[in-house]
């Protein structure tokens, strides 16, 4: 399905955020650099291998994981593979519709998978079971489930969360008793968007209706870059991006903080 | 051997239902939601709607479309699931409208579509009768005009006894499950499938036990809504 060129706006709306922007103020009355209150909730789902709830704001994202053993990869026959995917359910928005995963949502899920995978957050060379035969596959799966707005970085962040507190379920394979997933530190995404020449941190569903540039850097714990991302038609000025990317050091400090608490 | 002394693998008697626990308007973008844990389940409905049917071909004139969607998250099951909708998924969604379809005034709103998202995040038997019970829940809180709540459990047989909301195990290892939804007032019957082997006899002992269990939960679904505008409540 071809995705529409323009997101539905009220021209009265796209004034009032544009009128806004000129005074660098934001629609909900946050700071250029506020984040919006963040809670991380862990193991809340029991089927799972781990789990946790992330909101950001009125934005909820659970992130499940779990894990089977299956072949690796030939050119990586000694390590574990893991694989991301979002899931964007029409619970989650009006706008969502069911199906096949839209080009939104694979991209969703291809920069979280890059964060996680560059900064070596999870340990792949010790999924070996067998080299060349058996790994362990690590399944994250996104389950977006209230949308309103900055899903890289809620994505992110619960599958960070999820994955800190993850199990190997040995038992199930009769291969020993459960362990924990061997994990580092887990890197730290921070998404801006540009509207009207102006560059916020932790859109809302209404500043990312009417955003011309998205940019999401992942951060690992010295504060260098793992992964980055620039979307939609809009650009960034080179002092723009960055200016992002010392406006995320700052933040993802923070981020990182409620994290490995 | 599931049951013991009168008494099931979890402990309880064969007439008592797991815990079951309702929240109502836990969703920001939905037009109403319902978060429901039952035993081992944990699901999420969220009802957007009445709201414009489209393509434009699919609408009716007359009245408006009820359209259930009741997924599995691929993390909700020991095996991983397939994300996406399988054949079981689309026959629980097909009933599940059905089911809902029959206490909505959908001739209130013609051309439109209620949709109704049920996600299933956390899975131990009896997931459509969760489904069904938290999307009742959902539908009233988005002030859909409703003849009655919805709200639906099983009964089933387990080693020759008649018993009330199956586990997985006895789900798995038991003779019978009868998933029943109804319209708690009236006793209409919204919803009944059935597999497994029961004598005529035992089938009317189950459906009585269903009806039983379906009055209690209508109960708590109406707790739960009544709790959400508690706190608009003036002194």
């Amino acid at each position: 399905m071809e995705i529409p060129e323009v997101k539905r706006v009220s021209a009265i709306k796209r004034d009032h955020l544009a009128r806004l922007a000129k005074e660098r103020k934001r629609p909900d009355g946050r700071k250029p650099d506020e984040y919006r209150p963040i809670k991380i909730e862990r193991n809340i789902i029991k089927k799972a291998e781990g789990s946790a709830r992330v909101r950001i704001g009125n934005t909820m994202v659970l992130a499940g994981i779990k894990l089977e053993v299956g072949e690796p990869y030939p050119d990586s026959p000694e390590e574990g593979v893991m694989t991301t995917s979002v899931e964007l359910p029409p619970l989650a928005s009006p706008e969502f519709e069911p199906g096949p995963p839209t080009p939104d949502a694979i991209e969703l899920a291809r920069v979280v998978d890059r964060g996680i995978r560059e900064s070596e957050f999870i340990k792949l060379e010790k999924l070996c079971i067998e080299p060349g035969e058996k790994v362990w596959i690590v399944f994250i799966d996104l389950h977006v489930l209230d949308y309103d707005g900055n899903l890289f970085d809620a994505c992110s962040l619960a599958a960070s969360a999820a994955l800190q507190k993850t199990i190997i379920p040995n038992e199930r394979y009769e291969m020993g008793e459960n362990e924990k997933l061997p994990v580092g530190s887990p890197p730290v995404s921070c998404t801006f968007v540009k509207y009207e020449d102006f560059v916020v941190i932790d859109p809302c569903l209404e500043e990312e209706e009417i955003a011309q540039a998205r940019f999401t850097v992942a951060l690992d714990k010295n504060g260098d870059i793992r992964a980055m991302q620039k979307g939609l038609k809009g650009s960034f000025t080179i002092d723009e991006i960055k200016n992002n990317i010392k406006r995320a050091q700052i933040q993802a400090k923070k981020i990182r903080r409620l994290l490995e608490g | 051997m599931l049951i013991k002394d009168g008494k099931r693998v979890d402990g309880r008697k064969p007439d008592e239902l797991r815990p079951i626990k309702i929240e109502a308007g836990v969703l920001y973008r939905a037009d109403g939601s319902c978060y429901l844990e039952w035993g081992g389940n944990k699901v999420l409905a969220a009802v957007y709607g009445p709201r414009e049917a489209l393509p434009r071909h699919i609408q009716d004139p007359t009245k408006a479309l009820v359209n259930a969607r009741y997924n599995m998250a691929s993390f909700s099951v020991e095996e991983r699931k397939r994300p996406g909708p399988d054949r079981r998924s689309i026959e629980i969604s097909k009933v599940t409208s059905e089911a809902l379809e029959s206490v909505i005034f959908t001739e209130l709103f013609p051309r439109t579509v209620i949709d109704i998202s049920i996600e299933v995040l956390d899975a131990e038997a009896g997931t459509r009768c969760a489904g069904i019970t938290a999307a009742g829940v959902a539908l009233a809180d988005a002030g859909i005009p409703m003849r009655d709540i919805p709200v639906a459990c099983a009964a089933g047989k387990v080693d020759g006894t008649i018993v009330l909301d199956l586990t997985s195990e006895e789900d798995q290892e038991g003779d019978a499950d009868l998933p029943v939804a109804i319209a708690p007032r009236t006793e209409e019957i919204l919803l009944l499938q059935m597999d497994g082997h029961m004598t005529y006899k035992e089938f009317e002992e189950a459906l009585e036990l269903a009806i039983k269990g379906c009055k209690e939960i209508a109960k708590l679904q109406r707790k739960a809504l009544l709790n959400k505008y508690k706190a608009f409540e003036v002194g």
